[in-house]
């Protein structure tokens, strides 16, 4: 049978509500993101906001309305007529490339090399962030304990109560 | 003038390299002992000496450079290309680092006058000082290798006949933050060679004690300031000069100088852990090395046109030198670190996930993750290139993606960081410290709902509401740690609540200090998260056209030209009304100037800014159909919190670099069994970090 002390109980219970926060926060963003997904004019915004205006502004396709700009209306205008076509975003943002190339992409594709790109942040970071919780885990586990010893060898408890210490830390608590 | 900077470089070159190599023996000497002709310590003295002499000389050689600028003489090449006789006295000031050879004689100037500073205040550690002097030393040898060899500003025009006028400087850098963006942010890349330089040396004589943390992390406080006061004035620059409305635009020299900000910022924090608790030694070092050597990556992204960027006027093929150099950085680094890593051995462990420690070691990997995801999209199109044959740029909406949730990640831990006990924090303290920011974070989040902010319907609006809400909660547990701590001062001194506070924040600078500055960070984010409602309208405008934007309406008066030696200019006057009422005594000019010299084209900006928003107005040329002016105009949301937010955050690390209160002392006379007579001093604590 495995006991728990008092502060390892504390420190399961705090984890414990702090999963049961996060898993409340990504069930809300999850919600949050979903609402509205199909709605044609999120994704008109959504899709605009993906692809590059090719007149050499350098704008975004729904950023760009600068005076004289004779190619922003003409792809906004073929972005519309494939939403109701039916077509997928993949299939929509597909036909844009092979219309205007590669460069019409506001960032890479998820597609081969330029998945890469994507991957490799959220990789790196996903990998630290476990790395340091299995590493903080495995060090709060294997804290040395301090052992008080009479002079009758017996292990007698500590001098400072558990109140003393919680005062202690709390006083000397300046940074 | 060309001969007398030339020397001066020359000999501060010899002064450096006497510096490297002599102090070099000096400390091998000391480390070794056993006997030697000349006294080690005389030797280093002559070698701290030789350090000293090289500030003259290179200052020397940066007084000939702006001395030929001043006078004129196209006889310098350098001058020829980046001034001109018309160009305005703070610009020909400038011309010292509009250039690649200038930056680095700017670079070279500002490293020798952090080693003077450092060398003059040897007393405190005299050892410690010999060794960072040395390493400084060796990073100045290759600066000035690369002054007299690669680089050198005082070449001659070709042909040896001087032109009578200059091709003068890029207009894009004819700015008043021009004459103080550059050396603000070199004072913060340069700065940190100092606590590397510390550091390293530590490392080399394995230092005892901390003492080197508190002299790196004060050095690293203090070019952490200029570097963050470089870059926002590089925003601002951005923002007033290049006329597309932003302030950032993700461009790879941009990112450059962010990474070293980053892994910087991650120390100042980490070390605390080493001071605190004597963890993270080779963390920490390594965190500091890194950070100089990104100062370097920096430049060299700057110099060798490795990425395409708008910085593109600083290209040369000084890249090889850097990459060598950074090469020979790394190699002594890790060369240290292997000897010398059983002294860098942890004195505890973090004992909870829930305690500061941990809090820390979560800062520290969101900025990492940070520094890592704008290193790796700045190379990118670099690695697509060699993977694929083609150059995949990233644009901001990639970077808008990936670096956003990371942001807002970090704000959180801004605010949660400092609520959390050392070693451990218990269920109690947390509810206690978390349940006021916890409903600052909801009411805010359902307060903007109700106003009509919709983060479901579009990722930035998402993120926005979320940044807008994290803010106000950091912000509420900032002020409540004030708060609670002015109550114990006011209890402690009867003193009311503005004097507690200032009592409080004299008594433990560095802690609150620190807390100025997360608040400076929650305005600045507050700033940010305005981009998302950024609006625009453009139309060309004759005499009495109507742009309407927001709650304003633009009114053109008129439009016009001027000219002046410097320059071409051509711009209207826009009159600005909200609810049919003038806002503005003057009109609003935006301007386009071309410049006589080389036909360059500069857009000038009018803003109207206030903490609501910004009216940004810019004069984009002529329509080529009907010859009007072109007027875009802009409405950005908070942009001025940013500006303001610097300044609390400057004003925050200005807090902490100021010595705490020295803990008060009181003599108490105790009187004591049997003699009677005698009485013990006893100290009394009265704050103090």
């Amino acid at each position: 049978m495995r006991f728990l002390n008092r502060s390892s109980w504390r420190s399961t219970q705090i984890s414990g509500r702090l999963a049961r926060v996060a898993q409340m926060l990504l069930v809300a963003c999850v919600v949050c993101f979903s609402v509205g997904a199909t709605d044609p004019q999120a994704r008109f915004n959504d899709l605009g906001h993906k692809m590059m205006c090719t007149c050499g502004c350098g704008q975004v396709l729904l950023e760009c309305n600068h005076v004289g700009c004779t190619v922003s209306g003409g792809m906004r205008d073929e972005l519309t007529a494939g939403l109701a076509t039916g077509m997928n975003d993949s299939l929509i943002l597909q036909s844009f490339v092979q219309k205007y190339g590669a460069t019409v992409l506001a960032a890479p594709t998820t597609e081969g090399f330029d998945l890469v790109a994507w991957i490799m942040p959220f990789l790196v970071s996903a990998v630290a962030l476990v790395g340091t919780i299995l590493l903080v885990r495995n060090w709060a586990k294997n804290q040395p304990q301090i052992v008080h010893a009479g002079p009758d060898g017996k292990v007698r408890p500590p001098g400072i109560g558990v109140e003393m210490r919680e005062r202690i830390r709390r006083e000397t608590e300046m940074d | 003038m060309a001969a007398f900077g030339s020397f001066a470089l020359l000999i501060g070159l010899a002064l450096a390299a006497y510096n490297l190599f002599a102090g070099g023996i000096a400390l091998r000497l000391l480390a070794v002992g056993g006997p030697a002709r000349i006294s080690p310590e005389r030797l280093a003295e002559t070698a701290r000496r030789a350090g000293i002499g090289g500030f003259a000389a290179i200052t020397a050689a940066a007084f000939a450079l702006s001395w030929s600028v001043f006078h004129n003489d196209f006889s310098i090449e350098y001058i020829v290309e980046h001034s001109n006789i018309a160009l305005p006295a703070p610009y020909k000031f400038a011309a010292l680092w509009s250039g690649q050879e200038g930056s680095l004689l700017l670079w070279a100037w500002l490293l020798a006058a952090y080693g003077f500073v450092l060398r003059l205040t040897h007393k405190s550690d005299v050892k410690l000082h010999a060794y960072a002097g040395t390493i400084l030393a060796g990073v100045q040898v290759f600066f000035l290798l690369l002054l007299n060899f690669a680089a050198p500003p005082f070449s001659l025009v070709r042909g040896g006949i001087a032109p009578a006028d200059g091709n003068g400087l890029n207009p894009l850098l004819q700015y008043p933050e021009m004459v103080i963006h550059p050396p603000m942010l070199y004072l913060g890349y340069v700065g940190f060679t100092v606590p590397f330089a510390f550091a390293l040396g530590a490392l080399m004589m394995r230092y005892p004690g901390e003492k080197w943390i508190h002299i790196t992390r004060r050095w690293t406080m203090f070019t952490w300031m200029f570097l963050t006061i470089g870059i926002f004035l590089g925003m601002h620059w951005a923002y007033a000069v290049l006329g597309w409305g932003g302030y950032w635009g993700w461009d790879p020299v941009e990112n450059a100088s962010v990474m070293p900000w980053l892994t910087g910022t991650a120390f100042l924090h980490s070390v605390m852990m080493q001071e605190k608790r004597g963890m993270m030694k080779s963390w920490n070092v390594w965190l500091i090395f890194v950070t100089f050597m990104l100062s370097i990556l920096g430049t060299l992204l700057t110099r060798a046109g490795l990425v395409s960027s708008v910085h593109a006027f600083a290209q040369s093929s000084i890249g090889n030198w850097f990459v060598a150099f950074l090469v020979v950085i790394a190699v002594v680094c890790i060369f240290t670190y292997v000897l010398q890593r059983d002294h860098l051995k942890s004195e505890h462990r973090v004992e909870s996930l829930v305690s500061r420690e941990s809090s820390f070691l979560f800062n520290n990997l969101v900025l990492l993750a940070a520094c890592f995801t704008i290193l790796w999209g700045t190379l990118f199109p670099v690695l697509s290139e060699y993977v694929e044959g083609t150059k995949t740029t990233l644009s901001g909406a990639y970077y808008s993606h990936i670096a956003i949730p990371i942001g807002v990640f970090l704000l959180l831990l801004t605010g949660v960081g400092p609520l959390l006990a050392w070693r451990a924090s218990s269920f109690k303290s947390l509810r206690r410290n978390f349940i006021l920011p916890g409903i600052a974070f909801l009411v805010t989040a359902v307060v903007l709902i109700a106003v009509g902010l919709r983060p479901w319907a579009d990722e930035g609006v998402f993120y926005s509401l979320m940044t807008f809400s994290l803010a106000v909660a950091v912000a509420t547990a900032v002020a409540s740690e004030f708060l609670r701590g002015a109550a114990v001062v006011h209890r402690q001194t009867g003193k009311n609540y503005l004097e507690s506070t200032v009592l409080l924040v004299r008594r433990s600078t560095r802690r609150y200090g620190g807390y100025l500055v997360h608040f400076g960070v929650v305005i600045i984010f507050i700033g940010f998260a305005g981009y998302a409602f950024n609006r625009s309208a453009e139309s060309p405008m004759a005499t009495g056209d109507k742009i309407e934007i927001g709650p304003y309406t633009l009114v053109n008066l008129g439009n016009t030209q001027e000219s002046n030696p410097n320059y071409d200019s051509e711009f209207s006057l826009l009159d600005v009304y909200q609810n049919g009422k003038k806002v503005l005594d003057q009109p609003m000019a935006p301007e386009k100037r071309v410049y006589a010299v080389n036909g360059q084209p500069q857009t000038m900006v009018a803003n109207h800014s206030t903490m609501r928003w910004d009216l940004y107005v810019v004069y984009e040329g002529r329509d080529s159909t009907t010859g009007l002016p072109i007027i875009k105009a802009f409405l950005n949301p908070l942009v001025m919190w940013i500006w303001v937010g610097l300044v609390v955050v400057v004003f925050g690390t200005l807090v902490a670099l100021v010595p705490s209160l020295s803990p008060a002392r009181a003599t108490v006379a105790v009187p004591v069994p049997k003699s009677g007579s005698m009485a013990a001093v006893v100290g009394v604590t009265g704050g103090g970090d």
